[in-house]
C-alpha cells in the first residue's frame, strides 16, 4: 500500500484517533472514583478548617462526621428545602438567579457550642475566590473563616489563605445593631471597629473581593440569620 | 546487555544533562520552568511528569516512525503527546491531588512544551525505540534537574522552607521579633528567569566550548 496516498493517510488517522480515544476513556473511567473522593475530602477539609479543625485527606471523613451534626439547604427566603447540603455545588448555584438558588447550611458542634458554617463565593483580582465562614450560635459573632482562590498573586492577594489573615475574623460581628454590615476590610492597619479587619498590603483588590463575597453571601442568608 | 548501554547510547542519555541541556543550552521549555518552580515539590513532580511524557512519546513515535504518513506527521505526534499528557494529568488528580492543584494548568501545558515535540522531530523519528527512550529520559531529567535547582533557591529564599520543611527558624522573622524577611521577589516568576540566567552563566563559564565565537 502506498504510505503517502490519501486512503492510507485517512485510514491511519481514523485508527489512531479511535485507539487513543478508547484508551483515554478507560483511563478516565477507572480513575474517576478516586478523583471524586479526593475532591470530596478536600471539601470536607475546607469546611472543617472554618471551625478551626485541622484534618488530613485521610481522616477528614471521620472528623466531618464527628463535628458536623446537621446539614440542610435553605432558599433565599430562609425556608428549608430538600436535598443534601454537602452535594450542593456553590459555583453552579452562584450562576443562578437568587430566587432559585440552593443555600447550604452546615451545623457543627465544637466543645458543646453550636456553630453555623456557610459557604461563600465571589471574585478576586484574577479569578474566583471562595471559602466558608462559621458563626457562633447567636448568628452574629464570627467563629472562623476559610478562604481559597484560583489564581491570586502569590505573596499578595494569595495571602488570604494564610492563618494570619483568617485569624483576624475571629470574634468580629456581622451585625451592627439590627443591620447586617458584614466584615469590612480596611487599608493601612486602621481596623479598629467590631466589624473591621486589616487588608493585605498589595492585595487590596483581593481583600475587597473577600469583603464583597462575605457581604453578598450573608445578605443571601439574612432571613436565616435573623431567625433567632 | 553491553550493547544496550554502549558509549553512543550513554552519550544519548547523558548529553542532555549538561552540554545538550534543553533548558539552559537549547532554551526550550522556559515557560513552565518559570511557572512551577516556586516550591520544590511541584518542580519535582513536573520534572517527573515531563520525563514520563518525553520517554513514552519518544518510544511510541519511534515504533510508529516507519508507518506515519509524512503529510500528517505533526498531527500524529500531537495526538500521541496529548493522550500521554491527559493520562499523566488524570493520574496526578487521582494519586497526587494536592500537587495536581499546585501544578494546575501547567500539566495540560506539557503538550506545548517545545522539548517534547523537539525531541520527537529531531530524534525519535530517525532512531530505534531504545535509543529514543534513553534520549527521552535524558532530556526529561535534564529539564527536571534545572527545575529542581531553580526551585531549591526560590523556596529556600522565598519561603524559608525546603520541600515544605522549615529551614529558616520562625524566630528569625521580623513579625516574631527577629531580623529576617523572606525575599518576596523569589516567589515571582521574574526571579526564576534571573536564576535560569545565572545557571546559564555558571554553566557556560565551566564549559568554554559552549560560548559562541563572534
Amino acid at each position: 500500500m502506498n504510505k503517502q496516498g490519501n486512503t492510507y493517510t485517512f485510514l491511519y488517522s481514523v485508527i489512531l484517533v479511535v485507539v487513543v480515544a478508547a484508551l483515554l476513556s478507560i483511563v478516565s473511567l477507572s480513575l474517576q472514583p478516586r478523583q471524586n473522593e479526593n475532591r470530596q475530602n478536600e471539601k470536607r477539609q475546607n469546611i472543617l478548617s472554618a471551625i478551626h479543625v485541622s484534618s488530613t485527606a485521610a481522616n477528614s471523613a471521620d472528623l466531618f462526621d464527628k463535628y458536623i451534626k446537621e446539614q440542610f439547604i435553605i432558599n433565599a427566603k430562609g425556608e428549608k428545602v430538600s436535598g443534601k447540603a454537602f452535594d450542593v455545588n456553590i459555583e453552579q448555584q452562584y450562576k443562578k438567579p437568587l430566587a432559585e438558588r440552593e443555600l447550604p447550611v452546615f451545623v457543627a458542634e465544637v466543645d458543646g457550642a453550636t456553630k453555623y458554617i456557610l459557604p461563600i463565593y465571589g471574585a478576586g483580582l484574577w479569578g474566583p475566590i471562595w471559602g466558608y465562614i462559621s458563626l457562633d450560635d447567636n448568628k452574629d459573632t464570627v467563629f472562623g473563616t476559610f478562604f481559597d482562590h484560583q489564581g491570586e498573586t502569590p505573596g499578595l492577594g494569595a495571602e488570604i489563605v494564610t492563618p494570619h489573615f483568617n485569624e483576624q475574623f475571629r470574634n468580629k460581628q456581622i451585625f451592627s445593631g439590627n443591620k447586617l454590615v458584614g466584615i469590612q476590610v480596611i487599608k493601612g492597619g486602621n481596623a479598629t471597629g467590631p466589624s473591621e479587619v486589616d487588608a493585605i498590603s498589595g492585595g487590596t483588590i483581593t481583600s475587597k473581593g473577600v469583603e464583597n463575597m462575605i457581604k453578598n453571601y450573608l445578605t443571601y442568608y439574612e432571613p436565616f440569620l435573623k431567625q433567632r | 546487555m553491553s550493547a544496550l548501554f554502549s558509549a553512543k547510547n550513554r552519550e544519548v542519555m547523558l548529553n542532555p544533562l549538561s552540554k545538550g541541556n534543553p533548558v539552559i543550552v537549547l532554551v526550550l521549555g522556559i515557560c513552565s520552568a518559570l511557572a512551577v518552580t516556586a516550591k520544590l515539590e511541584p518542580a519535582i513532580v513536573m520534572g517527573l511528569s515531563v520525563t514520563a511524557v518525553t520517554a513514552f512519546s519518544n518510544v511510541i513515535l519511534s515504533l510508529l516512525r516507519n508507518t506515519i504518513p509524512t503529510r500528517i506527521r505533526i498531527i500524529v505526534q500531537l495526538v500521541v503527546v496529548a493522550a500521554l499528557v491527559i493520562i499523566v494529568d488524570q493520574l496526578l488528580k487521582a494519586y497526587a491531588y494536592e500537587v495536581s492543584k499546585q501544578l494546575s494548568v501547567y500539566v495540560g501545558l506539557i503538550i506545548t512544551n517545545c522539548i517534547i515535540m523537539g525531541r520527537i522531530e529531531a530524534f525519535a523519528l530517525a532512531n530505534k525505540p531504545w535509543p529514543s527512550l534513553l534520549d527521552g529520559i535524558g532530556n526529561g531529567l535534564g529539564y527536571g534537574m534545572i527545575l529542581v535547582i531553580v526551585a531549591f533557591f526560590r523556596e529556600l529564599l522565598g519561603s524559608g522552607t525546603l520541600y515544605g520543611f522549615r529551614i529558616i527558624p520562625e524566630s528569625w522573622y521580623m513579625q516574631n521579633g527577629g531580623y529576617y524577611l523572606n525575599n518576596g521577589l523569589m516567589i515571582m516568576p521574574a526571579m526564576a528567569l534571573i536564576l535560569v540566567g545565572l545557571i546559564i552563566w555558571v554553566h557556560r563559564s565551566r564549559n568554554k566550548d559552549l560560548i559562541e565565537k563572534n
